[in-house]
């Protein structure tokens, strides 16, 4: 499988340069260049122990490069040629090729071959069709090949050095190319690089922090770059780092090296390599790849791979900056630069390509060469790197400089995003076809249902599953499903049909009772049909009877949504109902806290006024019609007050229960109303209970009370519901579920920490059960200002499906508006009751654990009192028997609830992925987003019953061997030194990263426990859009927003590096929304934002921005409601000044750094991965 | 000297009290050949519109055993100022404030017709009067109509300044908060889970932190404040309550069918006595519980909800057959001791068809001296005017009613006191003059009557110590002094202590002037009221047993008949609404229940007072029967077929309407002033409710010897009853053969 090479980029740790941070942080990539060693001999060894292969790595590293390049350049054409589209994301590619080679195993070489297409477009239908891929390798090998190395020849050195410095400042945007790039360029420097490097480091060093990270390297590599370097840092610096850099370059860049790092991979990905390599390789490939790459391009390869650490860095950030404009514009180009246009390229990114081709091709087999397309981006990125260099150089290149890997030579995820969006972006995504992956979260894009499920409904962390559980267990990758079955579309989606199949109900088959679906085989003529799970034969119903056509199919096959769609809703009968009674309709019971505390900071206040409103906009599927779900009221501190707001009052009755030992409720009518019919003693009610309890002075809560209280109010109606808990502190009023206070931070650390996530006491489990039966569905809105134990309190609502809201220290001015939005989108948002979620798959895999806000009575049915659209459970398959390729996997999700009208529906997600015999394959066709959501959710739930620690252990340690098994088995041989990732999979690293310092898995000494249990509660029901978000913040350098285009201006790498001082950023993370203002930020951003020209005078409590009559105020203020827009909870608004207190509470959300925590960076993470692998490997 | 008729009619007026024995024997066992002991009724608030009470503290005898208040039978030196005892014989000077005393200048306590005399004492301030409605909402909707009618009417009747509380119940317990302006407010309770007191006043709200554990402390302002908002003033809340009492709604619980609605009785009754008691302790209150059936749930309860299971008969009873029976009665118990000792009652008005468990609660009634009324419905003049009736008002336009009443009875040392019977609870006071031989609630010199009226009659026995052969005691007259120590309905708090004495005399040679002094109508109530007590806590046919041993008078016929000891034809709630009233009424209308009074109507003469005989019963008469319970008026047969006629329409018959009107008038007057207002039962010969009547009558003519009395002489009785005449003759074949 060539085409394994193609998805990988090639990773080179500059190992000398590491020897010279000496911190042992960094210590995976320890083992530098050579040079490093021989310079830093000492700090080698600091680092050099953990590494242990560090001498040799070194050397292969800088090979791997060239390799790494060379892969680059494979896929990027195969991009280009898909997608037609310049958009050269590696992952694409690498899906791509996947299906490619799938379709056809000559792909693979066809990498290369892709790069041929040159010409983009013509790539893009290729693409499309499986056949064409065949046929496009082919050609492209041939042609590639020689074109790669001409290229080489031709750009890297001179042509591309000189001009892609230009280019990558330029092109930001092109991350694309910047992934590409980096193989390149690490292939290229390969070559060059011992000698060369030496040079390069003093130069690198000075002009970035990043960049004395990889001294060593760089040093070795601007041996060769030297010219390169100097020119592109020192060009770029002037003009482009003050300017461009420090906002959009440098984090464009950093992304880049992202990239870059996975670059080095592309050279795996390269398949040629692979193929022809993977025997090869593991042995020869340091000597081989070094040293063909060296020869093939000495000048280029050299350098970048002896930097590979700082170089990659370099080289992606180049990359990144060129890529982002780039990226496009490089794909394109580079395809076609790195085929024919030789002066394009060099200028773009075509040069790159050129480089990496000769590398490559060399070192893998020529198939290489044909990658070039990315090799381009890899150049680019190299050049790049010295801007890198430059931009970071400004605020604190020297101190990081000397220890680290050039942060932008690794991948990075800005890159990836954005080559995925011009990628895949602009063409609907269809589902028709199986084993396809989506594009990212990030990518907006419109789908198309055409026989499998939405990926907003469906995401699977492999669209190419192993065919059996040894190559699953041999790869470590999870298969697991990310499941939001109620997911909101957007309005150009149509959502699902609603089938109805009449009294008999909705046909299934016999055996596995799966739902009539597009997999259901019609034969004999259309009597029966054969299961596409169990493969069981079932009569079909007379009256569901159709002829099939000559293919097989049924003539109405394409009337009838559940024969051709992935997504749809079933109508059900009585017998799919409790208790053989179609159910009322469901009922919201708001129970407020008028404690002390509740009444101080205002929330009862709040709250009543806000549902006076918000009453009238309860879910209802028929907007002309009035929503049929009555409400109730009840408050409590230490006893409960229920109200009777019965329509015939003429003012509300209060009923008190002061048993809170043995609950009950006191009324029945009158308790749950219609809205419209009661609404004048409910508004009188709503009025009152604020000056009720004005005066209030107790100040003890219950909480287990108030629960069954609702949930008792509930039974006693005899339907599903829903309550709001509005509460305010620790329940310490003698009652059942009373809680003490154990809060204990000595605990943390310790083997005990796990006794702080689980609950306190059991009660609150056995009553979840109680509720979950019931269909109670609990959402808790918490205002503390002490230790609340969510952890416990918390049980019932991600229980029964509901959610946490957390209002620490809540201050009604700067809270409430968070606060409001959240109650308003909470009550409004489309909820289905009592619901009951199956998942049936194949034959051969089975559905085995489950992540969520739910609760499981037995090991199948996932049991959950209220399902709303935001709420996500993550599935997780393992194999129980063999797959076959032909069928692939499927997997079917039925949901059974109850809707907000009172209807009882089926909701069906079909999903087929493929299935595959080559690990490679499953390596060409995973999501990373979803496998970290899928890694954090099951991390987190892992704290209830390990030491954090392990967890992590765990994490790492699964992440590396999923990597190295990559390595092994799918990448191209190359040097020990090298870190190759798969293409798919390069951002693997960062964000697993992300996972292991957050606050819940590695916490500072600032979070306070409720935080984490509240964060692990939060994460469990995440989609993959809100994990990925969570754990790596999107951050918008807004200096270099365009007031004129509805386009948002590039994010930057969550790196402080990458934080101008003169620039103003906009970072979130799905929870908050930071504002962050350099110190010399120019007077006209400040007036235009804050109405002040001065930095001192802005105010860091505001919490929403001055509306000002500008188009750069209004602009903003449009993005930031955008971005609201798109999470599920509110964001707050925080300006954060620099060097303000505010900032340290930012620079948390900056998690390529290292945190306070003791969190490692990106680039010692990704050392320390390195290492993990190695270990594996050796 | 009178004849003791008028002796005894004059006691009686001044002070309230009828003895048994009006000479006592001088020496224990004379007075136990007697048969009827040594007693007394005593009516301790008897209406005394002439007697203006005192304005000061009575005047105690300093001996720390004694405390007896100076009375007119006291011995005083006017010259050193010095009174002594007649109980003890201590000498005690008088208190500084006396010392104008003189011959001519006596303070009234001196004086004889004095021997009932009350002081008005500063005791504390005063507290307002308390009621607290406890209302059953399990009621059909006309009857919970009419209930809510008779409440909201009822606020128009308290005082002013008396504090009321509200608290509903059916399936669950409503606490309803007075208090608040603009959202009615209520505490709830489940009706199955029994609270302690405690718990209750946490739950309601009542308890204050404790700061440092002072208990027993009295109730600071701001406490009473708290518990104020379930017991406010009339006149703050009376709008609140007004529409408060006007959205009750009937229990909303769905009653499945064949099943009795859910009602929390016990718990309700639970939780007003644990409000009181938390808040008014030892104030005098009223707990008014309004219930329309036996209730059915939690501790108390006396029938499950399955209405295939009826509720308790006197054959269950009999047969050990009842299953909650005294597990519900211990319960009662328990509350009315707790209520009594805080010096609360509980009224109970019962109306339903069935039985509502009045067996198992009348307790809470029979310790504290509340009210029972028994009715069929609250859609009836019966209760509705009975309930009026509670806050009728006297000459002075003040309530007929009084709270926390202690008494306490101090006797001669030839005397000890040996029970009482009455709505009353012991005390446990030891003292000298504590008989060990009990009668009724014995083993102590004071009672608590948590609330009394002007009628409330206590009967009182007493034993007589002297030995035999001892000379008749000093003075020759023995003494006893009642202490009646209450709260006025105006929130005064009063005294009221009566002194009477009567002479001793030795039974071996005065035994016809003892014969003389005997009261035949307070000795038959005495006696039939030990009988009640007796038949409360034994078994039926031994306390007939030992009556029929005791007595052979006449009364003792209808005794025997009556549904004071006779459970036959009656329900146990019956028995018990019954037996309640005879306890506690005055000797009249005591001896209207043992013998039913019957008026003879006729063109013949005035009405006049008939046998009650099945003889009384002719067709040319109209007949009015007054058991208390029941006014009768029975129009004779051809009485009855004029009026169906109609003739009393016409002019010429304006006799025969003015005959028809007697009865009537009669009987209004009755109804006017009787508590609980008597069933009304207009019929005639023939009519279904002609059995009131016959069921009383002495069945003279039954249809075993119908032929032998001739048929024009009366109307025969279909009973198996014996006939006064067979009892009487059996009465003195035993007399003479059991002598021995």
């Amino acid at each position: 499988m060539c085409v394994v090479g193609i998805i990988n980029y090639l990773f080179i740790y500059c190992w000398s340069c590491k020897g010279t941070r000496g911190p042992p942080t960094s210590g995976a990539p320890p083992v530098s260049g050579a040079q490093n060693y021989s310079q830093f001999g000492q700090g080698e060894n600091q680092n050099g122990p953990p590494p242990m292969g560090a001498p040799p790595q070194r050397p292969p590293v800088s090979q791997p490069y060239t390799p790494g390049a060379v892969n680059l350049p494979g896929p990027q054409h195969p991009y280009g040629q898909r997608f037609g589209a310049p958009p050269v994301s590696m992952q694409h590619m690498t899906n791509q090729m996947a299906s490619m080679q799938v379709g056809s195993t000559a792909p693979s070489p066809a990498g290369p071959g892709y790069a041929p297409p040159s010409v983009s477009q013509a790539a893009v239908s290729a693409p499309y069709t499986p056949a064409a891929p065949p046929t496009f390798p082919p050609a492209s090998t041939a042609s590639s090949q020689p074109l790669p190395t001409e290229a080489l020849a031709q750009a890297p050195p001179h042509s591309y050095y000189g001009a892609l410095p230009p280019v990558q400042q330029p092109f930001q945007n092109a991350v694309p190319t910047f992934s590409s790039a980096g193989p390149t360029q690490p292939q290229a420097p390969p070559p060059v690089s011992p000698q060369s490097f030496p040079q390069a480091p003093p130069i690198s060093q000075p002009p970035f922090s990043t960049a004395q990270v990889h001294p060593g390297p760089t040093q070795s590599y601007r041996g060769p770059l030297p010219s390169t370097q100097s020119s592109f840092p020192r060009p770029p610096h002037p003009t482009s780092q003050p300017s461009a850099f420090p906002a959009g370059p440098p984090p464009t860049s950093i992304p880049s090296q992202l990239p870059g790092v996975m670059q080095p991979q592309p050279p795996v990905s390269q398949p040629s390599p692979y193929h022809s390599g993977p025997p090869t390789t593991s042995t020869g490939f340091p000597p081989q790849v070094g040293a063909p790459p060296r020869p093939s391009f000495p000048g280029m390869q050299g350098p970048p791979m002896a930097s590979q650490g700082p170089p990659m860095a370099s080289q992606g950030p180049p990359m990144a900056s060129q890529g982002p404009p780039m990226a496009q514009a490089n794909h394109i180009l580079p395809t076609q630069p790195g085929m024919p246009p030789g002066p394009i390229n060099a200028s773009l990114s075509g040069p790159p390509p050129q480089p990496g081709m000769q590398g490559y091709p060399p070192q893998q087999n020529g198939a290489f060469g044909q990658v070039r397309g990315p090799q381009p981006g890899y150049t680019g990125p190299y050049p790049g790197q010295p801007n890198y260099g430059a931009p970071p150089a400004a605020p604190a290149s020297a101190p990081a400089a000397p220890k680290r890997l050039d942060p932008d030579s690794i991948p990075s995820p800005i890159q990836v995003i954005e080559d995925d969006k011009a990628n895949k972006g602009s063409e609907p995504f269809t589902t028709g076809v199986r084993g396809q992956a989506p594009p990212l979260v990030t990518t907006k894009f419109q789908v198309k249902d055409q026989g499998n499920a939405s990926p907003r409904y469906i995401r699977c962390t492999a669209y190419n599953m192993p065919c059996n559980s040894d190559m699953a267990k041999q790869s470590q990758v999870p298969l697991a499903a990310v499941i939001k079955p109620l997911a909101p579309l957007p309005p150009d989606e149509t959502p699902p049909y609603l089938v109805d199949h009449g009294e008999s109900g909705p046909i299934r088959c016999n055996r596995c009772k799966a739902y009539m679906c597009p997999y259901m085989q019609f034969i004999e003529g259309g009597r029966r049909f054969q299961c596409g799970f169990c493969n069981c034969v079932t009569e079909v119903p007379p009256n569901y009877f159709q002829h099939l056509d000559h293919t097989g199919k049924r003539v109405d096959c394409y009337d009838r949504p559940e024969l051709s769609m992935g997504s749809y809703d079933f109508m059900t009968t009585v017998d799919y109902c409790k208790n053989n009674k179609f159910p009322q309709p469901p009922a919201f019971i708001f129970l407020i806290d008028v404690s002390y505390n509740a009444v101080k900071n205002g929330t009862v206040g709040i709250v009543c006024q806000e549902l006076k409103t918000l009453l009238d906009y309860l879910p209802r599927e028929n907007p002309d019609v009035e929503s049929n779900i009555r409400v109730g009221f009840v408050t409590y501190n230490k006893v409960l007050h229920f109200y009777n707001v019965k329509a015939s009052l003429a003012q509300p009755q209060m009923m008190v229960v002061s048993d809170v030992a043995d609950m009950f409720v006191p009324l029945l009518d009158g308790f749950l109303v219609s809205v419209s019919e009661s609404r004048v003693v409910i508004e009188s009610l709503l009025d009152q209970i604020p000056e009720m309890f004005a005066d209030t002075r107790e100040t003890e809560t219950v909480f287990g009370p108030v629960i069954q209280a609702g949930l008792e109010a509930l039974k006693a109606a005899d339907c599903a519901g829903k309550l709001f808990v509005f509460h305010s502190s620790l329940p310490i009023a003698e009652a059942p579920g009373k809680l003490k206070n154990r809060e204990d931070k000595k605990l943390v650390g310790t083997d005990k920490e796990k006794t702080l996530f689980q609950p306190q006491v059991s009660f609150y489990n056995t009553l979840a059960k109680e509720c979950v039966a019931q269909g109670c569905c609990v959402d808790l809105f918490l205002f503390p200002n002490q230790y609340v134990d969510v952890a416990t309190l918390g049980v019932v609502p991600t229980s029964t499906g509901g959610s946490i809201y957390k209002y620490t220290y809540f201050q009604a001015p700067s809270d409430q508006e968070r606060f409001l939005n959240d109650l308003r989108r909470d009550v409004q948002k489309q909820v289905g009751f009592d619901a009951v979620m199956r998942v049936r798959t194949s034959t051969g895999i089975r559905a085995t654990d489950f992540f969520g806000a739910f609760y499981m009575s037995n090991t199948t049915d996932v049991e959950l009192a209220g399902l709303d659209c935001d709420k996500t459970v993550t599935v997780e398959f393992r194999h129980d028997d063999k797959l076959s390729e032909e069928t692939g996997a499927l997997m079917q999700c039925a949901v059974l609830y109850t809707s907000c009208s009172g209807q009882r529906r089926l909701r069906i997600h079909n999903m087929a992925v493929n299935c595959c015999s080559q690990l490679a394959d499953l390596y060409r066709n995973c999501e990373t987003d979803t496998i970290i959501n899928f890694f954090a959710k099951y991390a987190y739930r892992s704290v209830l019953s390990s030491p954090t620690k392990n967890v992590r252990d765990s994490l790492v340690n699964q992440c590396a061997q999923i990597l190295a098994c990559y390595r092994k088995n799918c990448a191209s041989p190359s040097s020990a030194g090298q870190l190759i990732l798969p293409e798919c999979m390069k951002l693997l690293p960062v964000y697993l990263n992300c996972v292991l310092k957050s606050d819940v898995l590695q916490p500072g000494a600032d979070v306070s426990l409720d935080d984490r249990a509240y964060l692990r509660q939060l994460v469990s029901t995440m989609d993959v859009a809100e994990s990925h978000v969570f754990f790596y913040p999107h951050l918008l350098p807004l200096q270099k927003l365009d007031v004129e285009s509805m386009a948002l201006p590039m994010a930057v790498r969550d790196s402080e590096e990458r934080l101008s001082r003169g620039g103003v950023y906009l970072l979130e993370n799905g929870l908050n929304i930071f504002l962050w203002v350099g110190v010399s930020a120019q007077q006209e951003l400040l007036q235009n934002i804050f109405g002040t020209p001065a930095f001192s005078q802005i105010d860091p409590n505001m919490t929403s921005l001055p509306a000002l009559d500008n188009p750069f105020s209004k602009r903003l203020r449009e993005i930031i409601e955008s971005v609201r827009a798109q999470r599920s909870r509110y964001m707050k608004l925080m300006v954060v000044k620099q060097e303000d207190k505010l900032e340290l509470i930012f620079k948390h959300f900056l998690v390529e750094d290292k945190s306070n925590s003791g969190g490692a960076s990106y680039v010692d993470f990704l050392c320390h991965m390195h290492k993990e692998i190695r270990q594996l490997l050796s | 000297m009178a004849t003791y008729q008028e002796f005894i009619q004059q006691n009686e007026d001044r002070d309230g009290v009828r003895c048994s024995w009006n000479l006592w024997p001088s020496s224990r066992l004379e007075a136990t050949r007697l048969v009827v002991p040594v007693s007394c009724l005593y009516t301790p608030l008897k209406e005394r519109p002439d007697l203006p009470p005192v304005q000061y503290e009575p005047v105690l005898c300093s001996r720390a055993n004694c405390k007896a208040v100076l009375n007119p039978l006291c011995q005083v030196d006017f010259r050193a100022k010095i009174w002594a005892c007649n109980f003890c014989f201590q000498r005690n000077s008088f208190p500084p404030s006396y010392a104008g005393i003189s011959e001519v200048n006596q303070p009234a306590e001196l004086m004889p017709q004095f021997s009932t005399i009350e002081y008005i004492v500063q005791r504390g301030p005063p507290t307002p009067l308390i009621f607290l409605y406890v209302v059953d909402t399990c009621l059909e909707e006309e009857d919970l109509q009419a209930l809510k009618e008779s409440l909201q009417m009822s606020l128009s009747l308290l005082p002013p300044n008396a504090l009321v509380g509200l608290i509903t119940f059916g399936r669950m317990i409503q606490v309803h908060e007075l208090s608040c302006e603009g959202i009615a407010k209520s505490f709830v309770f489940r009706g199955t889970k029994e609270l302690t007191p405690k718990q209750i006043q946490e739950m309601l709200g009542l308890m204050k932190p404790a700061t440092s554990g002072q208990q027993g402390k009295p109730l600071a302002p701001h406490d009473t404040a708290a518990s104020c908002r379930f017991l406010q003033p009339v006149e703050a809340v009376d709008m609140n309550l007004t529409d408060l009492l006007g959205e009750l709604q009937r229990d909303p619980w769905p009653v499945p069918q064949g099943k009795r609605p859910l009602r929390s009785t016990g718990i309700a009754l639970s939780i007003a006595i644990g409000l009181l008691e938390g808040t008014f302790p030892n104030t005098g209150a009223r707990v008014m519980l309004f219930t329309g059936g036996p209730p059915t749930q939690g501790p108390g309860m006396v029938v499950g909800d399955e209405l295939k299971t009826p509720i308790r008969s006197w054959h269950d009873i009999q047969k050990d057959n009842a299953r909650h029976l005294k597990k519900a009665t211990k319960y009662y118990e328990a509350l009315a001791n707790r209520a009594a000792v805080n010096g609360h009652s509980v009224d109970i008005y019962a109306c339903a068809l069935d039985q509502t468990g009045l067996l198992e609660i009348k307790c809470l009634s029979n310790l504290t001296g509340g009210h029972i009324v028994m009715g069929d419905s609250f859609n009836t003049s019966l209760f509705k005017q009975t309930f009026q009736r509670v806050f009728s008002k006297d000459y002075n336009g003040e309530f007929r009613m009084a709270f926390g009443g202690t008494l306490e009875v101090k006797t001669s040392r030839e005397l000890k006191v040996s029970g009482a019977i009455g709505p009353c609870v012991s005390l446990n006071t030891k003292g000298p003059c504590v008989s060990d031989n009990e009668m009724g609630v014995g083993g102590t010199c004071q009672w608590k009557i948590c609330s009394l009226t002007p009628a409330t009659t206590l009967a009182l026995y007493f034993e007589v110590v002297n030995q035999h052969n001892a000379p008749v005691p000093q003075g020759g007259r023995g003494a006893i002094q009642f202490v009646t120590q209450y709260q006025h309905s105006n929130t005064q708090r009063r005294i009221r202590v009566t002194t009477i004495a009567r002479n001793w005399a030795d039974a071996q040679s005065q035994i016809q002037h003892i014969e003389s002094s005997f009261d035949q109508e307070a000795s038959a109530v005495l006696m039939a009221r030990l009988g009640v007590f007796k038949a409360e806590s034994e078994e039926g046919p031994d306390v007939l047993r030992w009556l029929d041993r005791q007595l052979i008078r006449l009364f003792m016929f209808h005794l025997r008949r009556s549904p004071f000891l006779q459970v036959f034809n009656n329900s146990p709630d019956e028995s018990s609404y019954y037996r309640h009233h005879f306890v506690r009424q005055d000797l009249t209308q005591s001896l209207i229940m043992i013998q039913p009074i019957l008026y003879s109507y006729s063109f013949y003469g005035p009405p006049e007072p008939v046998l009650l005989d099945s003889s009384s019963i002719l067709p040319d008469r109209i007949l009015l029967m007054d058991t208390f319970f029941q006014l009768v008026i029975y129009h004779g047969e051809t009485i009855a077929q004029w009026r169906k006629a109609g003739y009393q329409e016409m002019a010429e018959y304006e006799n025969f309407k003015q005959l028809l009107q007697a009865p009537l008038d009669d009987a209004q007057e009755i109804l006017q002033t009787r508590f609980p207002m008597p069933r009304y039962i207009d019929t005639e010969h023939g009519g279904s409710q002609a059995r009131f009547l016959l069921s009383k009558v002495n069945p003279s003519q039954t249809h075993n010897n119908l032929y032998a009395w001739g048929q024009e002489s009366g109307a025969p009785i279909l009973t198996d009853d014996v006939s006064l005449q067979v009892f009487m003759d059996h009465l003195k074949k035993l007399a003479v053969s059991s002598s021995a």
